[in-house]
């Protein structure tokens, strides 16, 4: 069953200026319920455009945004509570700290949607545990902490909300591989306890082999395609042709299947590549899955 | 939206206003200002106006620019307008209670409007045309004699340029973190003015956060490239002034004096 849909989005900015510009042009998607749905574009391609009309953000110029089969805009007024349904986290979201504390902090999207002192308390810990907040850093000033415990500050405000979908806007950007990983770790194993849809917005190919079940992919405003990963992957040259990449893994493979070393070229983690060459090899091994 | 203030606005273009020296717009931008204020009368004002619109058709940019630059200050002027309607005496014309309009009033209140929009009018003209680092470098020039006094010039231009620069990364900044706040449910639109003020804090905290760190970020670039003041520092581009600064002035003169005998005569 698809949760979020689109139907003929389209989004003009700055209309009848001469800087007039679609970001989003004429996108129809449907996003199944449950699981990890990536979105990719080189810069400009409407990425963030587009996932700001998920939570109303922004207004469609033109078209729909469905949220469980019900326009969000339905007689030209905001869906109440959408945007505690649609949880958005955007790019750097330790710029949008402001609390004395970090609990603090993290309780304002709760106490914004009015719930009582005890389940807003819940919430609050159930997604510092996920994010190994520990009382210690709860009580602190969110401004002491490092780059990435603010990253994941701020992405457990979201959280705590407890939408039925959540976006993520390059949640690793600006982070080292550490953590990045753990941020993805996070993501990963926040989508599999609750059941939500995760969305997730990047344009490094290597993390969304690794994450996403799905993937759309932007071109200039429209939609190129929305289709299980190795599909997507499959089409390398067209994704080059439009300023984006395969993950390293799959040129490797795909050149040593040229020169008849591999058998098949759908390869696109690390561990995967592995379970491939010892498959070759005769030997078991690798994770398939990441 | 906060995107569509155009103050300090400067839109490149390579007409013969634009090519004037900034220096020289300057103080052109400042003899129009006298001249509206000199103008005593309908007939002296209507030179000043046909001034604007002639250095204003020069610069090729669209007329609908103008009233965009208005835009923000019609509140302004309407309650200027409306104000100046009741304070000026003449021929009682229409009577309500203790509200008494009069000719006069009405009259005033025009003369006063028309001169207003053409001062905002006309400083825009200066700052579509002049881009922030010209203008402040013809600032400083202008203010130069005012460093015997230990008067710090140099340093003054130099904090406008900043500041101007940073107008529309602020704009941007400000704007962003409004959505972020808006996606974990703030709301700015309803409420009582006390809520609505609270608001305003998970907004202006982060906003001053990143000012400061961009602040620091900025200082320290500039002592990377050996910024030390204003002492022995050169520009790259020297500002001179051409044939057509100067008639320009010449035209600016001539405009001002019509102003002056117009209002003589009567």
């Amino acid at each position: 069953m698809s949760i979020l849909q689109t139907e003929n989005l389209t989004c003009v900015y700055g209309k009848g200026t001469p800087f007039e510009r679609t970001a989003v042009d004429n996108v129809s998607l449907s996003i199944e319920k449950g699981g990890i749905t990536g979105i990719i574009g080189h810069t400009g391609s409407g990425k963030s455009t587009l996932i700001q009309h998920f939570n109303g953000l922004l207004k469609p110029c033109s078209g729909r945004v469905l949220l469980d089969g019900k326009d969000i805009w339905e007689g030209g007024k905001i869906m109440p509570g959408l945007r505690f349904r649609v949880g958005l986290v955007f790019q750097y979201p330790e710029y949008q700290l402001f609390e004395e504390t970090v609990y603090k902090d993290i309780s304002f999207g709760p106490k914004n949607m009015k719930l009582d002192q005890n389940e807003i308390d819940a919430r609050v810990h159930e997604a510092a545990e996920l994010f190994e907040i520990d009382e210690k850093m709860l009580a602190a000033s969110p401004f002491e902490l490092s780059g990435g415990q603010k990253r994941r500050v701020a992405i457990a405000g979201v959280m705590a909300m407890r939408p039925e979908v959540i976006v993520f806007d390059e949640p690793a950007a600006g982070l080292d591989p550490k953590g990045r990983r753990a941020v993805f770790d996070i993501i990963g194993k926040y989508s599999r306890n609750t059941g939500c849809t995760v969305i997730v917005v990047s344009h490094s190919m290597e993390d969304m082999a690794c994450i996403a079940d799905r993937l759309i992919v932007m071109n200039h405003g429209s939609l190129f395609c929305h289709c299980p990963v190795n599909e997507v992957f499959s089409r390398a040259e067209e994704l080059t042709k439009m300023g984006l990449d395969v993950p390293q893994v799959t040129k490797v493979f795909s050149e040593l299947k040229k020169r008849g070393l591999a058998e098949d070229d759908n390869v696109y983690t690390v561990g995967q590549a592995v379970a491939s060459i010892m498959k070759r090899l005769g030997k078991k091994g690798g994770d398939p899955a990441c | 939206m906060l995107k569509d203030i155009t103050i300090g606005q400067y839109f490149p273009g390579e007409s013969v206003i634009h090519r004037l020296d900034a220096r020289v717009k300057l103080i052109i931008t400042m003899l129009f200002v006298v001249m509206l204020f000199a103008a005593k009368g309908f007939f002296s004002l209507a030179v000043g106006v046909i001034f604007l619109i002639m250095a204003y058709s020069l610069t090729g940019l669209s007329p609908t620019l103008v009233t965009k630059s208005l835009k923000p200050v019609v509140p302004v002027l309407l309650v200027t307008a409306v104000i100046n309607v009741f304070f000026f005496e003449g021929n009682e014309i229409f009577r309500l209670g203790f509200i008494s309009i009069t000719d006069g009033g009405l009259i005033n209140s025009a003369f006063m409007l028309i001169r207003v929009t053409a001062l905002i009018a006309g400083s825009s003209v200066l700052t579509y045309t002049t881009s922030p680092i010209e203008l402040t470098a013809a600032i400083e020039k202008l203010l130069a004699p005012l460093k015997i006094f230990k008067f710090p010039v140099h340093e003054l231009a130099m904090m406008m340029t900043i500041a101007l620069r940073f107008i529309p990364t602020f704009i941007e900044e400000t704007e962003k973190i409004i959505s972020a706040q808006k996606a974990r449910g703030a709301d700015f639109e309803t409420g009582s003015i006390r809520d609505r003020a609270s608001a305003v804090v998970p907004v202006i905290v982060p906003l001053f956060i990143s000012a400061f760190r961009r602040a620091e970020e900025l200082a320290l670039a500039m002592e990377c490239r050996c910024y030390r003041g204003g002492e022995g520092r050169t520009r790259m581009k020297q500002m001179k002034a051409g044939p057509a600064d100067i008639a320009a002035l010449i035209i600016t003169f001539v405009f001002l004096a019509c102003v002056v005998l117009i209002d003589r005569m009567n």
